[in-house]
């Protein structure tokens, strides 16, 4: 019978299918950070259990961290606790760890891929929804609880059930102007944040085919924000050349025995998908979040929702509790709306590339008076590295942009990096829920470039003007 | 675990869509090494004022023994933030009744002995409006109010997890031979897993 991709992976991992329709899998990698382990850690340890395979697991301090200076001391008790307590952690139980001393430090959905940690064709984990971001690779990746990661700690498996099918063929050739970000924000307003619940995504059609690994780390970042299980996409030249070499890839005769097995890994030609989605290209334009949730987004060319025009009830309820918290109207063009702050950075869009595309708006251009801040976070040590050596450091600073030290920063504000209340930000980052980014904090969404043209725009703008060379 | 059989209990209904893991417990209590505690700041942002005072007219301010609470669609979307059902049982929260739950917030709730019910959202607008106890059976996978019963369907293996309060790694580690069998061949087959040879 023919086979998804998923389908070849998961029949792969399957130890053991139970008569309740619930399936025992085997978990090939691990990774691990601060915030969702030390509990894991300690049922471990009160226990008395082993961990299964320490060299599954790979830990990075990121969510925390200070992105000002690494030997600023981490003043907030408990964040500083919890990265202590991490550090011990690995240190007791031998596992790999990049401290954030350390240059391979990074967001843990950057420094996987960076690391080729993350391959084609395995199980990862991590105790963060954002690991569909690996699902680039043609990884089954999902996001976990701590109770979960725990038992993969324990017994390097987990009972599940197997989710449906769904794949999403973009087709055509993407405008100027359009990103990856772009086309998922599109997708998500498309089927809705829970369109995807309870399945997995594979994202095929030309333009994935054409997409760079980081364009493709993007789209399946954000799979969870269609409610999704895990985005995948069918492993090519593209994702064998960005692997080969990484430190944790295989080497010699074993990365040609790897990449012959990687070939085989796709969808059969007459698949069935539970669901299939369409998506033309050409009808993607810059897209820009307005509401607080990222299904709550329009073309930067388009208008704000009409609440009142609204029949369902709870949603109507749920736009205009939106707006309010927005500080927006109905009928408002996107365009437009003023922000206090930017931020450049997160999992979404915080690798080399995502860099490159905010710089080219921001070179020789300033941050308009009106924007208090700009922040750009490079995803790791070793992005920020890559991009210093093309100078976009220098570019930032010299647009007024502020550039920092690697981590999960104003993507959820856990650190000292935040808005204050009632403050606007245009954000690269992928969640606009209520507070994410600071109490009542205001978060638009949207991709680097757009990002970076706000900051200079000092309001929501169509970044293609700024490719014409109009602005 | 805690088990869950049947409860009894007044309910709180909140009647907002996508209520996600950031609402239920911000951000800032995450940098916890515990899991305890966490009740407190349930729906923080909701709850309290930005003086740290309760808000009287929030559901759960105004009806603090309600044990069930009654959602919208798609509850628990966002990040996998178990500490989301950390707060709600802390907070003495032992059912969510919603038409549909984010994947891995369901999964989070059955390490937790909460209970995740999937009923049409005019069921649970019935059940909001009626202010009765609610009862809930999960063997008999029924809520019952009043006169009204509503059947509700239900994962076998979840369900046994509940009615148990099972804990979820020593059935596994029973399978030890099976799961080693199991990677001697993952290994054979695809050598370049074993990550440091
Ligand atoms: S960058 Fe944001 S979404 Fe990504 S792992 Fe960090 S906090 Fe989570």
């Amino acid at each position: 019978m023919s086979k998804t991709l998923y389908d070849k992976i998961w029949e792969q991992h399957v130890v053991h299918d139970f008569d309740d329709g619930s399936s025992l899998i085997y978990i090939d990698r691990h990774l691990v950070h601060e915030v969702t382990s030390p509990q894991a850690f300690d049922g471990i340890g009160r226990e008395g259990r082993v961990l299964w395979n320490r060299d599954s697991i790979l830990a990075v301090a990121d969510h925390n961290v200070p992105t000002t200076s690494r030997n600023d001391r981490v003043t907030d008790d408990e964040a500083r606790i919890q990265l202590e307590t991490l550090e011990a952690n690995c240190q007791s139980y031998n596992l790999r760890y990049f401290g954030p001393h350390d240059k391979a430090q990074g967001i843990v959905h950057i420094i996987g891929p960076e690391q080729g940690f993350t391959l084609p064709g395995v199980t990862l984990v991590c105790g963060d929804s954002h690991t569909s971001t690996h699902g680039a690779f043609g990884a089954l990746a999902f996001g976990i609880g701590t109770s979960e990661i725990e038992q993969v700690f324990a017994t390097q498996c987990l009972t599940l059930r197997k989710s449906k099918n769904m794949r999403i063929w973009i087709n055509g050739v993407l405008p100027v102007g359009v990103t990856a970000k772009d086309v998922v924000l599109h997708i998500i307003s498309v089927i809705g944040i829970a369109g995807g619940t309870g399945h997995v995504i594979e994202y095929a059609g030309p333009v994935v085919d054409r997409m760079s690994m980081e364009g493709r780390m993007t789209l399946c970042n954000m799979s969870i924000e269609a409610g999704a299980r895990a985005g995948l996409i069918a492993p090519d030249e593209t994702t064998f050349s960005y692997l080969k070499g990484r430190p944790f890839s295989p080497r010699e005769q074993m990365w040609d025995k790897a990449v012959a097995f990687w070939r085989d890994l796709k969808s059969d030609a007459d698949a069935r998908f539970d669901q299939e989605i369409r998506i033309n290209a050409a009808d993607i334009a810059p897209y820009v979040t307005w509401g607080t949730n990222p299904e709550m987004g329009c073309a930067i060319t388009q208008r704000i929702p009409n609440p009142e025009l609204i029949q369902d009830g709870i949603q109507r309820a749920s736009i205009q509790r939106a707006l309010a918290y927005m500080g927006l109207e109905g009928g408002m063009p996107v365009d437009g709306i003023p922000v206090d702050q930017v931020f450049i950075g997160s999992c979404t869009n915080a690798r080399l590339e995502d860099l490159r595309a905010a710089a080219q708006i921001a070179k020789g251009r300033r941050r308009a008076a009106n924007v208090k801040r700009v922040l750009v976070v490079p995803g790791s040590g070793l992005v920020k590295e890559a991009a210093e050596r093309e100078g976009l450091d220098r570019i930032f600073i010299e647009s007024g942009f502020e550039w920092r030290e690697p981590g999960c920063s104003m993507c959820l504000a856990m650190n000292a990096d935040r808005l204050e209340p009632g403050e606007r930000c245009a954000s690269t980052s992928n969640r606009n829920f209520e507070g994410r980014q600071g109490r009542d904090g205001r978060t638009h969404l949207m991709s680097p470039a757009m990002a970076a043209a706000a900051a200079v725009a000092g309001h929501i703008t169509d970044v293609r003007r700024f490719e014409k060379g109009v602005a | 675990m805690q088990k869950f059989t049947t409860l009894t209990a007044q309910a709180a209904y909140m009647p907002i869509a996508n209520i996600d893991t950031d609402m239920i417990i911000p951000k800032q209590y995450l940098k916890t090494i515990t899991r305890s505690g966490l009740g407190k700041w349930l729906f923080a942002a909701m709850r309290y004022d930005a003086h740290g005072k309760e808000i009287p007219d929030f559901i759960l301010n105004a009806n603090p023994q309600a044990q069930i609470l009654l959602a919208g669609e798609n509850f628990g979307c966002g990040s996998s933030r178990e500490h989301a059902p950390w707060a709600l049982t802390d907070f003495g929260i032992r059912a969510v009744i919603a038409p549909g739950f984010a994947d891995i917030f369901y999964n989070n709730c059955f390490k937790n002995g909460l209970l995740p019910v999937r009923l049409p959202k005019e069921a649970i607008a019935e059940l909001a409006e009626s202010k009765q106890d609610i009862q809930i059976n999960l063997k008999e996978q029924a809520v019952i109010c009043g006169n009204r019963r509503f059947d509700f369907d239900i994962e076998p293996n979840n369900k046994a997890a509940l009615l148990n309060g099972l804990d979820a790694i020593e059935p596994v580690l029973a399978m030890r031979s099976e799961i080693k069998k199991f990677e001697a061949a993952h290994f054979a087959r695809q050598p370049w897993l074993k990550v440091g040879g």
